[in-house]
C-alpha cells in the first residue's frame, strides 16, 4: 500500500519535471543556441591571432585585449579609451535628456482622463514600431545641412556655415534620446501611475512647493521607474550601432560602430571579440552596480504602503 | 494681531483675528458633474477648541477640512484663519497642519526627519531643528524610534509620528482627518486620550474629522453635525447630545425613539405609542424623540401610578452591553421603546424577555426635533 502511494508521488514529481522540462526547454534552447554559445564562441576567438584577412588563426594570444587597451605596433593609443568614454558621455547625456523629457510627459498623460492614457501611451510606442534605419535617415535630412535648425545653429554660430547640425555629436545624442525615450518612458509611467498624492499633498502642507515639492515628495516615489528606465536606455544606447553610424561621422564614433567596423571595413574579428568582451563585462559590472543601488533605494520605496 | 482691519467691506459677526480661530463664511464646493461636496457652510471655530467634524462618509466634512488645509477651492465664500483671508494664500503657505488618515509619512525619510521637514523647508537651522524634533519627540514617547524608517512602526507610532510632524511647526490650527480611524479599540481609546491631552496642553485650535459618534463625544468641545454637505448642528458636545435640533442629529449621534406628535393641549400630544406629556411648548405637528437612558423601568407592580407617561408592556429582547443592557419592551398598544438601563444593581434592576415590566417617559427628557 506505502509502496504504491510512494510510486505515485515519484511519478507525479517525475510528471512535474517533465513539464517544467517541456515548458521552460524550448527557451533554454534559444538562450543555449543563440546567446551564450555565440558568446562563448567570441570568447574563444578573443584570444586567437589575426591573419592578413582579419580571421582568427593561431598561435592563441592576449594581443587583442592589448589592442583594446590601446597597445599596437605604434605604441601606446589612447584612441580606445576616448572611445568609450564618448560613448559613456553620449550615452549618458542621452539618458539624462530622454530623462528631463519623460517626466513633464508621463505626468501631462495622467492629467488626461484615464480613458485616453492608453492611446497616449501608444503614440509614443508607436515610432519605435518602424525600422530604426528609417527614422534615423530622418534625423539626418532634419537635422541636415539644410534643415532650418541648422541654419539657427549657423546664425547662433554652433556650427560652421555649409554644414549641419548631422552629421555631429549634437545629432548622435538627439538621435539616441529620441530612439530610446519611450523605453524610459514607460517605466516610469508605470511607477508615477500608482504615485501616493497624499504624500504630495503632505508635502504641501509642511511649506514645500515648486521644484523643492518634486524633489521631496514625487521624486522618490518614481525612483524605480527611473532607475529602470536608466538601465533600459543608457545600455542599449552606450552600445547603439545605427545612430552613431548615421548620425556621428568620423568625430562621434562610439564603441558600437567600432567593433562593427572589426568585422566590416577593417576586419580584425579577435580584435573585435576582445572589444565585446570588454564591453559586455562593462555593462554586467553597471548593472550589478546599479542592482546594488536600486535595492538600496528600494528598501525605503517598500514602506509606501 | 494689530487692531482689526477696519474697512472690512462684508457684513457679518465680527471676525475673530485670535490666533487658531477659523471663520468660515458661505464655503460652497461643486465637484464636476455632482451635488454640492460641501453647501453654503457657515462655521465660527474659536481660538483653541476641539471642534470636531461629525458625519457619515461622503457628507462633505473631509472636502471641508481640505478647504481649510488649502488643498481644495472653495467655488463659493471665503475662509479665514486667525483673521486672515486665505482665498489667495496657497496651502505651503497657511499656518495649518494636517494629520492624515493614512498619515502620509515620506517613506524615504526615517522618524526625526519626516518630523524635522516642515521645519526644514521653513529653513529652520539643523541645530535648533534638532531641539524642536527632540522635544516633540519626547512629549510623544517615540524618542527611541527617531531614526527607524516609517515601515518599521506600528500603526499607533505611526500615528504618533504624524501627530509630532504636525505638531512641531507649532501651527495655528491643527486640521486631523480621521487619524484613528485605522487602529484597534484599545489603541484608540488611549490615543484619544493623548491627543486631547496634547491639544489641552499645547493650546492650539484642533479640528478633528471623524465619522464615529462615540469619538466625537469622548473628545469635542464642540461638534459640528454634517449631512450632505450642509452643517445640521453646531453646538457644544452635550447640547448636541441631549437636544439635537432634528432626526438626523439624534439618530446619528446615538439611540434614540422617535415619533410623530399631534398636540392635543399646550404640553400634551398624541403620539403612536398614546398620549404624552411634553414640558416643552408644542405649537404644531412634530417629532418627539427621547434617549433610550433617559426611560425609567420598573416592575409593573412596582411602577410609581400616579406619574405622567406611564406606559406597561412586556420585555421583547434585552441586549446586555457589559455596563449596561438594551432592552426593547412591546407597550400593550403593539409600538416598541428602547430603553438603556445601568447595570449597576444587576438583581433587582435586570428583566428578562417575556417580563411584564412598566416604563416612564419623563416630560422634560422628551425633546421635540424637527423632521
Amino acid at each position: 500500500m506505502s509502496a504504491a502511494v510512494k510510486t505515485e508521488q515519484e511519478i507525479e514529481s517525475g510528471r512535474q519535471r517533465l513539464r517544467l522540462w517541456v515548458t521552460s526547454g524550448p527557451g533554454l534552447v534559444w538562450i543555449m543556441l543563440f546567446l551564450l554559445l555565440p558568446s562563448a564562441v567570441l570568447l574563444g576567438i578573443a584570444f586567437f591571432s589575426a591573419d592578413d584577412y582579419g580571421s582568427p588563426v593561431l598561435p592563441l594570444s592576449v594581443q587583442p585585449f592589448q589592442q583594446v587597451a590601446g597597445y599596437s605596433l605604434l605604441g601606446w593609443d589612447p584612441g580606445n579609451i576616448i572611445i568609450v568614454l564618448r560613448s559613456l558621455e553620449q550615452a549618458g547625456i542621452a539618458t539624462l535628456v530622454s530623462a528631463l523629457l519623460s517626466y513633464p510627459l508621463v505626468f501631462f498623460i495622467l492629467s488626461r482622463p484615464a480613458s485616453i492614457r492608453p492611446l497616449l501611451l501608444l503614440f509614443i510606442v508607436l515610432p519605435s514600431w518602424t525600422n530604426q534605419v528609417v527614422r534615423t535617415y530622418a534625423w539626418m535630412e532634419l537635422l541636415g545641412p539644410a534643415a532650418p535648425v541648422s541654419w539657427v545653429a549657423h546664425i547662433l554660430h554652433a556650427v560652421p556655415p555649409d554644414l549641419g547640425l548631422a552629421p555631429g555629436r549634437f545629432a548622435v545624442t538627439t538621435g539616441l534620446a529620441y530612439n530610446y525615450l519611450p523605453y524610459m518612458i514607460v517605466p516610469l509611467y508605470a511607477s508615477a501611475e500608482k504615485l501616493d498624492w497624499t504624500l504630495v499633498e503632505a508635502g504641501r502642507d509642511l511649506y514645500a512647493a515648486g521644484l523643492r515639492l518634486f524633489w521631496h515628495t514625487v521624486f522618490p516615489q518614481t525612483l524605480p521607474g527611473l532607475l529602470s528606465g536608466i538601465i533600459f536606455v543608457a545600455i542599449p544606447a552606450f552600445g547603439d550601432y545605427v545612430v552613431p553610424q548615421l548620425l556621428g561621422g568620423d568625430k562621434a564614433l562610439m564603441i558600437g560602430s567600432l567593433i562593427a567596423n572589426q568585422f566590416t571595413e577593417t576586419p580584425d574579428w579577435p580584435y573585435g571579440a576582445a572589444l565585446t568582451i570588454i564591453m559586455l563585462v562593462f555593462t554586467g559590472l553597471g548593472l550589478v552596480g546599479f542592482r546594488v543601488l536600486t535595492r538600496k533605494l528600494g528598501g525605503a520605496e517598500e514602506a509606501t504602503i | 494681531m494689530m487692531s482689526a482691519t477696519s474697512a472690512q467691506a462684508d457684513s457679518g459677526p465680527a471676525i475673530s483675528a485670535k490666533r487658531g480661530a477659523i471663520s468660515i463664511r458661505g464655503i460652497t464646493r461643486i465637484f464636476a458633474g455632482s451635488v454640492a461636496a460641501v453647501d453654503h457652510v457657515d462655521l465660527e471655530i474659536n481660538a483653541g477648541e476641539f471642534f470636531t467634524l461629525l458625519g457619515p462618509s461622503g457628507c462633505g466634512k473631509t472636502t471641508l477640512l481640505r478647504m481649510i488645509a488649502g488643498f481644495e477651492t472653495p467655488d463659493k465664500g471665503r475662509i479665514l484663519i486667525s483673521g486672515k483671508e486665505m482665498q489667495d494664500v496657497p496651502a505651503h503657505k497657511r499656518a495649518v497642519n494636517t494629520v492624515f488618515q493614512s498619515y502620509a509619512l515620506f517613506p524615504h525619510l526615517n522618524v526625526q526627519d519626516n518630523i524635522g521637514f516642515g521645519l526644514r523647508m521653513r529653513g529652520m537651522k539643523p541645530a535648533d531643528r534638532k531641539k524642536r524634533v527632540d522635544s516633540i519627540m519626547e512629549l510623544l514617547q517615540i524618542g527611541q524610534f527617531a531614526t527607524r524608517s516609517a515601515a518599521q512602526l506600528s500603526g499607533g507610532q505611526r500615528q504618533r509620528v504624524a501627530l509630532a510632524r504636525a505638531l512641531v511647526n507649532e501651527p495655528d490650527v491643527v486640521l486631523l482627518d480621521e487619524p484613528l480611524s485605522a487602529l484597534d479599540a484599545k489603541l484608540r481609546a488611549e490615543l484619544q486620550i493623548e491627543l486631547l491631552r496634547m491639544q489641552k496642553r499645547l493650546g492650539m485650535t484642533f479640528i478633528f474629522v471623524t465619522h464615529d459618534q462615540h469619538e466625537a463625544l469622548v473628545m469635542s468641545d464642540r461638534i459640528g453635525v454634517m449631512s450632505r454637505g450642509k452643517l445640521e448642528q453646531v453646538g457644544p458636545v452635550l447640547d448636541v447630545y441631549e437636544k439635537p435640533r432634528n432626526v438626523f442629529v439624534a439618530e446619528f449621534l446615538g439611540l434614540s425613539n422617535i415619533w410623530p406628535i399631534t398636540p392635543t393641549g399646550e404640553h400634551s400630544a398624541r403620539a403612536p405609542i398614546g398620549e404624552i406629556s411634553i414640558t416643552a411648548p408644542l405649537s404644531g405637528d412634530g417629532m418627539a424623540m427621547i434617549r433610550p437612558e433617559k426611560i425609567w423601568i420598573y416592575n409593573d407592580s412596582a411602577a410609581p401610578k400616579d406619574r405622567p407617561n406611564l406606559f406597561f408592556g412586556t420585555v421583547r429582547e434585552a441586549i446586555y452591553m457589559g455596563a449596561s443592557t438594551q432592552y426593547r419592551i412591546e407597550l400593550a398598544g403593539g409600538q416598541s421603546v428602547l430603553a438603556i438601563d445601568t447595570n449597576n444593581q444587576a438583581a433587582e434592576r435586570s428583566w428578562r424577555p417575556g417580563e411584564p415590566v412598566a416604563v416612564e417617559l419623563k416630560p422634560e427628557n422628551i425633546m421635540l426635533v424637527s423632521p
